[in-house]
């Protein structure tokens, strides 16, 4: 009996994988598609034509190129931003502690049509012109409290002994800072980076209110689907996942090793 | 440096203000911009001006409460269909992951990794007429013959479901995760059967887990307009579908704040009955 249980436990875990990992294989899939009319719903037969000729469709080029300019600069700034947060909320006592971490709190448990609506009524009322400054302003802001809950976890279980020792040996704050606070929490700042950047390039209601007449690439693709996304959307999707995927291993590989070395 | 030592208590306000400035003025204040906007009535063409226009909530409540529903519905199912998938699947990656667990944890996340409005579609792709789970179904007898899942609430849902399911998964496993093992032991030792340390150790040790998955799910599902408008017609229109096409199709502003702060002061309602009937010591404790 007590087998049967963890076999069925093990057969659902391995239902709910499928179930979670096959949409994204049909995207991969359907990347390499050639589809007979504009609709890219049904299997035709292979082709690497769309991988060959990923640029071939008109305003995909500079969808992707805005998405990549607006999630780098987005994360940087919500990075920084979000990262000295974080140290004061873990290194220092200060009133306002409580009202601090709900205004980081709120934007995370807030629905994204209503950050991108009240964004907009914003830049309605005071006449702001919508483009390439407003999302950017709407991206660093949504980022920053998801950069403060990434950065703060790290930051908790933090060994102050090793600055302290710095100070003792006449290191000033700053050099200290420099020299080994920072080394010890890149690995936070850069995954609060990297997660930034991915739900920057992933936004769509956010930036669907305050994008004005820019297209973004998630924009492109809801114009796209209107009329049957071309499997060249695929492409950058699969270019996408297949990043983010690469770098989220890589950093628990690196992690890995990291934890071996410390083990012996 | 000098001046951080003379002044060691500006330190955190320093380090807080750019952030926090950003949060106030791009999230704090919008808001009031907001709600400024939904007391205000006229018209697109004319103005708009302020006059305490409560009635544009009244309104909203009265044109819009079927689609108000609809959204807490659909989030609603969405939420306990990701919690009953979600809860083996984090137990399983918890207890029997070993080493693999955060190569398994990632490939929860993976769906994350593909844009969403492209994990939509495909989601298109395989409930459409002639995609293979609708020709299952009808094999089996699950749909009539001319059944369909495509433009269905039953689509709208498992989009749902799908998008926001890793928001449920991550904090089931992180608290999942956290269970020290001995007590489980401990359980099975004065006698418990494994349903029963189960039920009494494991279940209420995740339950932080299990709140803060259902709210990260919920809230931002009971928003969603993408999942209706790709995978459903208009009889399946959410809250956000009217939000949005009266924000940028109609200009029709005070309407559309005012179904904004209702949609929120739904949620709030939800979440604090739920909370009460949870009971708040178990969430902190």
């Amino acid at each position: 009996m007590r087998f049967v249980r963890r076999h069925l436990l093990t057969l659902y875990a391995i239902l709910a994988f499928a179930y979670l990992l096959v949409p994204i294989g049909l995207v991969i899939l359907f990347s390499f598609n050639n589809p007979t009319g504009r609709y890219n719903y049904t299997w035709r037969g292979f082709t690497l034509d769309h991988w060959r000729n990923w640029d071939g469709v008109p305003g995909l080029r500079e969808a992707m190129t805005l998405s990549l300019e607006i999630a780098l600069l987005a994360s940087i700034v919500a990075t920084v931003l979000g990262t000295l947060i974080a140290l004061a909320l873990v290194r220092y006592g200060f009133r306002g502690r409580g009202g601090t971490n709900l205004l980081i709190f709120l934007p995370m448990a807030t629905p994204e049509i209503v950050l991108g609506a009240s964004l907009l009524t914003l830049f309605l009322n005071l006449k702001v012109f919508l483009g390439f400054s407003t999302i950017l302003i709407a991206h660093i802001m949504f980022c920053i409290s998801y950069v403060v809950v990434t950065v703060k976890a790290r930051l908790v279980g933090f060994d102050r002994s090793l600055e302290e020792a710095a100070m003792d040996l006449g290191a000033n704050e700053w050099v200290t800072f420099r020299k080994v606070t920072l080394p010890l929490i890149a690995p936070a700042i850069l995954a609060g980076a990297l997660l930034s950047f991915a739900l920057s390039i992933d936004d769509f209601v956010i930036t669907y209110f305050n994008a004005g007449s820019e297209v973004t690439f998630p924009l492109f693709v809801w114009g796209a689907a209107r009329v049957g996304a071309p499997p060249q959307v695929n492409v950058m999707g699969t270019l996408i996942f297949v990043v983010a995927l690469g770098l989220m291993v890589l950093n628990v590989l690196l992690q890995r090793t990291r934890e071996g070395r410390a083990a012996t | 440096m000098g001046f951080f030592h003379r002044h060691r208590g500006l330190t955190p306000y320093l380090l807080l203000a750019p952030g926090l400035a950003w949060l106030a003025v791009f999230f704090l204040v919008p808001l009031g911009f907001l709600a400024y906007q939904s007391l205000q009535s006229g018209s697109f063409d004319v103005a708009y001006a302020f006059d305490w226009s409560w009635g544009n909530y009244w309104d909203a409540l009265q044109r819009y409460h079927e689609q108000l529903t609809r959204s807490i519905i659909y989030a609603g199912l969405a939420t306990v269909f990701a919690l009953l998938i979600s809860y083996p699947l984090a137990y399983w990656i918890a207890f029997r992951g070993g080493r693999w667990k955060n190569l398994l944890l990632i490939m929860v996340i993976a769906p994350f990794f593909v844009t969403y409005l492209i994990r939509t579609l495909a989601w298109q792709t395989i409930l459409a007429d002639q995609g293979p789970v609708v020709g299952i179904f009808r094999d089996v007898g699950i749909l009539g013959d001319g059944g369909r899942l495509l433009a269905t609430s039953t689509a709208v849902v498992a989009g749902i479901t799908y998008n926001f399911l890793p928001f449920m998964a991550l904090p089931l496993y992180v608290s999942l995760e956290a269970i020290d093992h001995r007590l489980i032991e401990a359980a099975e030792d004065l006698y418990a059967s494994r349903l029963q340390a189960f039920l009494r150790v494991t279940l209420p040790l995740s339950l932080p887990g299990v709140v803060a998955g259902t709210l990260l799910t919920f809230i931002p599902a009971a928003g969603d307009f993408i999942n209706a408008e790709l995978l459903g017609t208009p009889k399946q229109t959410m809250i956000g579908n009217v939000i949005q096409s009266k924000f940028l199709e109609l200009g029709d502003y005070p309407s559309a704040a005012a179904l904004s702060f209702t949609l929120m002061a739904v949620i709030l309602v939800l979440i604090a009955i739920y909370a009460r009937a949870l009971g708040t010591e178990k969430l902190t404790g």
